[in-house]
């Protein structure tokens, strides 16, 4: 096999500012070049602290971070200086979910697409720009010329969103983070902005890890979905299996939350009670205080996330057991 | 980053704590856990303190004067911080000094936090043209800066203490109006407010119950930070003689008096400069520690 | 509850069960915006342009639509929260803050409403249970009986009293905060509930929870809703009927299995292609529609949703579509030339018999 473009290791993050926090707790992920890997959870799950401790984002003085991060054979928690701000934009770059937030409202789009190309490369002025024009065509903006020289204001949220996709992808990174970045849009534009990084990381092979809290759009682009939960992976699977067969009931609980058609003027199976307190996690499964299969081992320890071909489930009392899988 | 400190910690985080009752409560615990409030509220705690008891703290009469023994150095026998120009005590001079100088700091940022509060509140409730005016007229107190607009309503009232007061009064009271005004426009336009329209209560009672509660903590922050500004303009004014008149202690006209000496005995001179300054800054710092205290649903 | 038997009166149905709870016809609200100061034309932000619609009695009336497509400002209106350029609105067969109609005050006190911002709806100095009893006691109530009705209140709404009462909103979960808002609507006995994207900021696990709720409490005590939400699946799954929004005007409505089944708007059936699929296995492979909702400051005459139409024909420019019927049922109406006959569009019979 391979070496993972990205690899994860025992990956704990802690935050000590006021109050302290176990944001992760030793998360295991490898990502190989050119799979889409969607990292579902819903807010507290560590998610996008995930996203933002590989690309460094943290204050250091208040963050402490263990384990190992790799990727594309480096080591990330050892970069400094020029290295990591070539690492940050031109190996790993980021798409964010508010794109009106992300852009400085004092330049135009293409400006700061120019700048991005320029700090990472030595190219001209001229041959930046024209790059950055050809990226906005290529993130299918309509009447790119005209929108080079647009603010960030000046554009509608879908096509800021394409922009800023643009800009991510304007130093060809071989990851793409895209932190829940369709959340802020319409459904009619959320399902363009899905298609089209779908479409793009098709023709560029890079890698993405898609952050969301909905299960649809994760559907839509993803290869594989590793499902977290107070700060650790609780499952991970190929989509086709695990939207068809959860193993970890948190993952069934997701699932079955998820209104549709069929259960309509029934109760939805909801999941009860509400996230745990990341300073305060039980001493067992995070999970285990709403679960409704949850004994004595659940509440006094830990699962292990166990893996087997391809999937892998952290819990004492899966819904279908590993070996079935295969 | 504090985006990403919100995210790991929900609400929920706080749960698991026993319920609490009051909402200063919960500030006075956060304070007291806070090294430099401690620090800031003991230093004030000394100086005012000694400025209240200086009656009958002070080693010596503040006017008695002594012509043989001008500008003695700090440290000498009996005088523990020397004498003035006249052979006055400094101590007790700056003990009592405290008194008026604390008072015209005091003073002038409460009566500003009131009428500011009022004007303040009403022209963010009822917003609109009558905001409009309002705050337009009170940006034409804005064109001048805070020194010279207490110069000029000082000289124009002529000197006195009552008139200092008065003047710095007017100082504050447009920039109180201001920061009063744009929290109750905030507040103004969430949708507590909303669902209190919606209960059908009236405007007094939405301001009473639900505005002013929420507007009071910046403001009163905000006034704070004001009583180190209110000292230094008291202390000017009086340098320039236009406060309070020798030969009453006050740290701002001891100043001024011991500008002649700062060649013979640098270091008397600069003894109520450097109060003011203590003084000053422990506020500053205290206001900084209240205004993060305060701060308890981030 | 026992404990609601203050001067408040029990609620009353006055037009009996056939008569609509809420009738709005025409309403109409339109924003200036500031522009620069030399422009000569002001422009209007066209925010709800002549929306109508009913409510029956103990249904739930779900209103779906885009940013920008005018339905909060919609639930504003009708909340009375801001003034409506014009429209009527009959509350329970009686005109609202008309002649010889309901007044304002009592209006109010039948309708209530929870917000999408759980946070930012609950006042940060007041404990859930004074923010709860606020309201009663606006209205009269005793401060101990109001106290006491919210203690009773959050029992209902699944929040433990003696452990929650005293806490204030930040102490809280975003779903604990939007059950405290619930019960704050409940404080009234209200008749109409509206619900402005009351559980989009929920995570879907805790979304499910409150979903739950308010079907329990709308059957417990004969609420109605109008369920304001952007998300496709949860307006069907709560709604009996659905009301279809665009650019400030209703496009279509009708039952809610008409809508999700047998949608006759173009732009209801692009909404709906336009929820991601469950299924890895199909895959959404076109996107329904091209470009953004546009901005609705002065909007195109004729049919707004012309430009972003795979349908659209030159009569659609110049004649505005207006909401008919469907043949065979009168319920399910749409606001598209396709399925006029008399309309004069190209495809208008032939669309409506596929």
């Amino acid at each position: 096999m391979t070496t993972p473009l990205v690899s994860l290791q025992d990956l704990s993050v802690q935050f000590c500012g006021n109050r302290k926090a176990s944001a992760l707790n030793e998360v295991n992920i490898e990502l190989a070049a050119g799979e889409v890997l969607g990292l579902l959870g819903e807010s507290g799950s560590g998610k996008s602290v995930t996203l933002r401790t590989l690309l460094r984002l943290h204050p250091e003085r208040t963050t402490k971070i263990r384990g190992r991060m790799l990727v594309d054979g480096q080591d990330v928690l050892a970069l400094k200086g020029r290295a990591l701000e070539l690492y940050r934009g031109g190996t790993v770059s980021m798409v964010f979910q508010e794109p009106g937030l992300a852009f400085d409202p004092v330049y135009t789009v293409g400006q700061q697409i120019t700048e991005a190309i320029r700090a990472h490369e030595s190219v001209t002025e001229q041959a930046a720009r024209a790059r950055a024009l050809l990226m906005l065509e290529r993130v299918q903006i309509p009447q790119a010329k005209r929108r080079f020289d647009a603010y960030p204001h000046e554009l509608s949220g879908g096509m800021r969103q394409r922009a800023m996709i643009a800009l991510a992808l304007a130093c060809q990174p071989k990851l793409l983070l895209a932190d829940e970045p369709t959340t802020a849009l319409d459904a009619t534009v959320q399902i363009q902005i899905l298609l089209l990084l779908r479409e793009l990381q098709r023709e560029t092979g890079m890698s993405v890890i898609f952050v969301t809290h909905d299960i649809g759009a994760a559907v839509e682009v993803a290869d594989r979905i590793a499902v977290m939960y107070a700060g650790r992976i609780v499952e991970q699977g190929p989509v086709g299996q695990l939207v068809r067969a959860p193993r970890h009931p948190y993952t069934a609980g997701l699932l079955a939350a998820t209104v549709g058609t069929e259960n309509r003027g029934q109760p939805l199976m909801a999941v009860p009670g509400s996230p745990p307190d990341l300073a305060a996690l039980p001493p067992g499964c995070s999970f285990a205080p709403r679960c409704k299969h949850a004994d004595e081992a659940c509440r006094s320890r830990v699962p292990p996330l166990l893996s087997s071909a391809g999937q892998a489930v952290a819990c004492w009392h899966p819904l279908m057991p590993l070996a079935e899988a295969a | 980053m504090s985006a990403s400190l919100e995210l790991s910690l929900p609400a929920a985080a706080v749960a698991a704590q026993a319920p609490s009752r009051s909402y200063w409560l919960v500030v006075w615990r956060q304070l007291r856990h806070d090294p430099m409030a401690l620090a800031a509220g003991l230093v004030l705690l000394i100086i005012i303190g000694a400025a209240v008891f200086a009656p009958w703290l002070a080693p010596a009469d503040p006017f008695k004067a002594s012509m043989i023994k001008r500008l003695l150095p700090i440290g000498s026998p009996g005088f523990l911080l020397g004498t003035d120009e006249l052979g006055r005590d400094m101590l007790s001079r700056l003990m009592h000094g405290g008194r008026l100088s604390l008072l015209m700091g005091v003073v002038p940022v409460l009566a500003a936090f009131g009428i500011g509060t009022a004007i303040g509140l009403f022209a963010g409730y009822v917003g609109g043209k009558v905001n409009m005016v309002i705050m337009r007229v009170l940006d034409v107190f804005y064109a001048f800066p805070s020194v010279l607009l207490a110069v000029a309503i000082s000289g124009a009232l002529g000197p006195g203490m009552s008139n200092s007061l008065l003047a710095l009064t007017l100082v504050f009271v447009p920039q109180v109006v201001r920061v009063a005004e744009s929290v109750t426009t905030q507040v103004r336009q969430l949708d507590y407010i909303e669902a209190a329209r919606m209960s059908g209560a009236s405007a007094f009672s939405i301001i009473r119950v639900h505005v002013l509660g929420n507007v009071l903590g910046p403001v009163f922050v905000y006034a704070t930070g004001l009583l180190s500004v209110s000292m230094i303009l008291a202390s000017g004014l009086s340098f320039l003689g236009l406060g309070v008149k020798p030969p009453e202690p006050e740290w701002g006209l001891m100043l001024n008096t011991l500008r002649s000496a700062i060649y013979v005995n640098p270091w008397i001179a600069a003894l109520p400069g450097a109060l003011i300054f203590i003084t000053s800054i422990a506020f500053n710092l205290l206001a900084d520690s209240v205004r993060s205290a305060m701060d308890i649903r981030r | 509850m026992n404990t609601s038997s203050y001067s408040q009166a029990p609620v009353q149905d006055r037009g009996g069960p056939a008569q609509p709870l809420l009738i709005v016809r025409n309403l109409k609200k339109h924003f200036a915006v500031r522009g620069q100061a030399l422009e000569k034309t002001r422009k209007y932000v066209h925010a709800v342009d002549g929306v109508s619609f009913s409510v029956p009695k103990g249904k739930t009336l779900g209103i779906v639509g885009e940013s920008g497509c005018g339905k909060s400002t919609t639930a504003r209106l009708i909340a009375r929260l801001m003034p409506a350029d014009s429209g009527s609105m009959v509350f329970d067969g009686e005109g609202v803050d008309e002649f010889g109609g309901i007044r304002l005050k009592e209006f109010r006190r039948n309708l209530q409403m929870v917000f999408q911002d759980s946070f930012a709806s609950l006042n940060p100095r007041l404990t859930i249970a004074e923010t709860i009893a606020y309201g009663p006691c606006v209205h009269g109530m005793p401060k101990a009986a109001a106290m006491q009705q919210a203690h009773a209140l959050l029992a209902r709404v699944g929040l433990e009293p003696a452990q929650f009462a005293s806490r204030y909103p930040h102490e809280l979960s975003g779903g604990q905060r939007q059950r405290v808002n619930i019960a704050r609507a409940l404080a009234f006995d209200p008749r109409l509930v509206i619900l402005d994207e009351a559980v989009a900021a929920l995570d879907k696990s805790v979304q499910a929870q409150v979903l739950n709720l308010l079907q329990e409490l709308k059957a417990e005590r004969q609420l109605t809703y109008l369920f304001i939400s952007h998300d496709l699946h949860v307006v069907h799954y709560i709604s009996d009927y659905v009301m279809v929004m665009y650019l400030g005007q209703v496009v279509e409505t009708g039952p809610v299995e008409r809508i999700y089944g047998q949608a006759a708007h173009p732009y209801t059936r692009a909404l709906l292609s336009a929820v991601p699929s469950m299924d890895p296995e199909r895959r959404t492979q076109a996107s329904p529609l091209a470009g953004d909702p546009p901005n609705p400051i002065n909007p195109p005459g004729g049919c707004r949703f012309r430009d972003r139409c795979p349908h659209a024909d030159p009569v659609c420019a110049s004649h505005a579509p207006i909401l008919l019927g469907l043949p065979g049922e009168p319920a399910h109406q749409a606001a598209c030339h396709l399925n006029d006959p008399a309309s004069g569009h190209p495809a208008a019979l032939s669309e409506v018999q596929s």
